[in-house]
């Protein structure tokens, strides 16, 4: 099956509060959101950003406005104002989300 | 028509784009939001050195370029420069406006300060811990919510500083003040509390943070405009900026600034209301135009989160490049050295390949780096051994592999921050005035 990019197909924002991670992840096409809906789930997020998500994934669906939110707990190696990582807010790991490959729609 | 401006979303923001907004954006409130919660114990220490001190260190240079257009166009600013010593502040604001020669009214609003109310025995919200086990402590601020700011707004201040409040409850308050909300009417406040959310980043939503070329594309990064909402008596806001300013407002930005820092979006926690963003409405009615109703709440909550600040020791770090088809071998070989020389001693010890996996901790494209940066870091208990990580760093020039240029090496404090709650009734908000008279 052909793969894309998540990054072809959406957009995220990444957010701290603590150790807990935020990651928004927005359809470019608003139609696009029940299908991302069906693939991209806490599981898969939280597999595909093992490397740093050491908690819980829990997704939320806003589908009033087409956009996910995916919060990830222990993922900041204790939080911005301790941590000795040098994004210490995690502002990047958005991206990290945006390299997942998932099943192509057609 | 309410019209609002956000002419700050952190301590050092931009100056400009509030300076364009107070002049052309026909505003009634100008917010400036910029405490950080790092940002106020750093300034409680501040103040514990010298009393007269403790507010945002560039409060002077805002005010300077700010006051004479608030003034002028009659904009009221509320803002949370304040810090750790919002009377100072106002005092500093008033010895500008006496030099500058503008007449105004400044008020500071004070409470959030509860250090002397804790005791080791409460828990610590990110670790269930007590708080004694966080020691010392160095600060501890309430949120406040828009109770505490509305006595001020009822006077004729011309400009509002406070300490810890909220970020959304600095724009919800002059909301609720103007069109004289009933905060018991939750999602009325939810909705509030929605346009505060979407408004406390500042550029965030004007296309900062956002832009990725190919595929979101800002126009006029370089001079980005901050946004300001036109809020109707029902809580439908449209927001939207300067039309001669760069950057934009469309249904992606909104979308994106709307989930920022949230975890359960239908149960968004403030001083104010459990707000509910499940149930808001967007749509772009024109150019940089985005209209945003349908937000929801419910009641507020009884306890008060309180941010406490403590020192947490020193974090060391040191840093150096190579550079060539064989970077990334040289890099791995520092790496190798840092670990064997320093682990012994610093077990926590952090060591990155800046250019390779430094961020994502993997890389999920193999890209062979033509340039590597290796970075060793770890928190310390004391100074000295702090410095002795960049120093190990440094030694790499002379003791290491090939070619390594551009080491640096920092030491700094570091500030832990975690959560307790308070209750309400053992919060006391003072208002405090003075004026400017020419």
């Amino acid at each position: 099956m052909k793969k894309v990019k998540l990054m072809d197909v959406a957009h995220c924002r990444s957010g701290d509060k603590g150790n807990t991670l935020n990651i928004s992840l927005i359809p470019y096409n608003e139609d696009d959101y029940e299908w991302l809906s069906s693939i991209v789930t806490a599981e898969r997020v939280k597999k595909h950003l093992n490397h740093f998500v050491k908690g819980t994934v829990t997704r939320y669906e806003l589908p009033n406005i087409k956009a996910f939110n995916f919060v990830c707990e222990n993922s900041l190696m204790g939080g911005v104002t301790t941590s000795i990582a040098i994004d210490t807010h995690g502002k990047s790991l958005s991206y990290a989300l945006l390299e997942m490959e998932i099943e192509s729609k057609n | 028509m309410l019209r609002i401006g956000s002419g700050a979303g952190f301590a050092g923001d931009r100056i400009e784009p509030a300076k364009a907004l107070v002049e052309e954006g026909n505003l009634d409130y100008l917010v400036l939001e910029g405490l950080a919660e790092r940002t106020i114990a750093l300034s409680q220490k501040q103040k514990q050195i010298d009393p007269s001190l403790g507010y945002n260190e560039y409060l002077d240079e805002r005010i300077r370029v700010l006051l004479p257009l608030l003034v002028k166009n009659n904009v009221r600013l509320i803002t949370n420069m304040g810090a750790a010593n919002p009377n100072s502040a106002a005092q500093k604001i008033i010895e500008i406006a006496k030099e500058m020669g503008v007449a105004c009214k400044v008020v500071a609003v004070t409470g959030d300060d509860v250090l002397d109310k804790l005791n080791g025995d409460f828990v610590v919200f990110e670790s269930g811990k007590s708080l004694q086990d966080y020691t010392p402590l160095i600060s501890a601020n309430a949120y406040l919510g828009v109770e505490s700011l509305l006595p001020a707004l009822e006077t004729e201040a011309n400009i509002i500083v406070t300490g810890r409040v909220a970020d959304p409850s600095l724009f919800l308050a002059p909301i609720v003040h103007h069109y004289g909300w009933d905060l018991e009417n939750y999602n009325l406040i939810g909705q509030g509390t929605l346009i505060g959310h979407l408004l406390e980043c500042a550029g965030q939503i004007t296309g900062g943070y956002f832009a990725d070329p190919g595929r979101k594309e800002v126009e006029g990064l370089e001079d980005l405009g901050f946004p300001y909402a036109m809020i109707e008596p029902n809580g439908d806001a449209i927001i939207t900026k300067l039309a001669n300013t760069g950057g934009i407002v469309n249904l992606q930005t909104v979308k994106e600034q709307l989930l920022y820092e949230v975890h359960d979006p239908a149960s968004y926690y403030t001083p104010d209301c459990i707000a509910d963003f499940t149930t808001v409405k967007l749509k772009e009615i024109g150019k940089d135009q985005v209209l945003v109703s349908g937000a929801s709440g419910k009641r507020k909550p009884d306890l008060l989160k309180v941010s406490v600040g403590y020192h947490a020791g020193f974090l060391g770090e040191g840093e150096i490049s190579y550079a060539g088809s064989t970077a990334l071998q040289r890099g791995e070989l520092a790496q190798h050295i840092l670990k064997k020389r320093l682990l012994k001693n610093y077990p926590k010890l952090k060591t990155d390949l800046i250019g390779v996996s430094s961020l994502h901790h993997v890389q999920y494209k193999n890209i062979q780096a033509y340039e590597v940066r290796v970075r060793a870091a770890a928190l310390c208990k004391t100074e000295e051994e702090a410095k002795k990580i960049g120093h190990e760093v440094e030694a790499l020039y002379t003791n290491g592999p090939a070619a390594g240029g551009g080491a640096r090496k920092r030491v700094e404090e570091v500030i832990g921050i975690v959560s307790t709650f308070i209750n309400r009734e053992a919060i006391t908000v003072k208002t405090k005035a003075w004026e400017c008279r020419v």
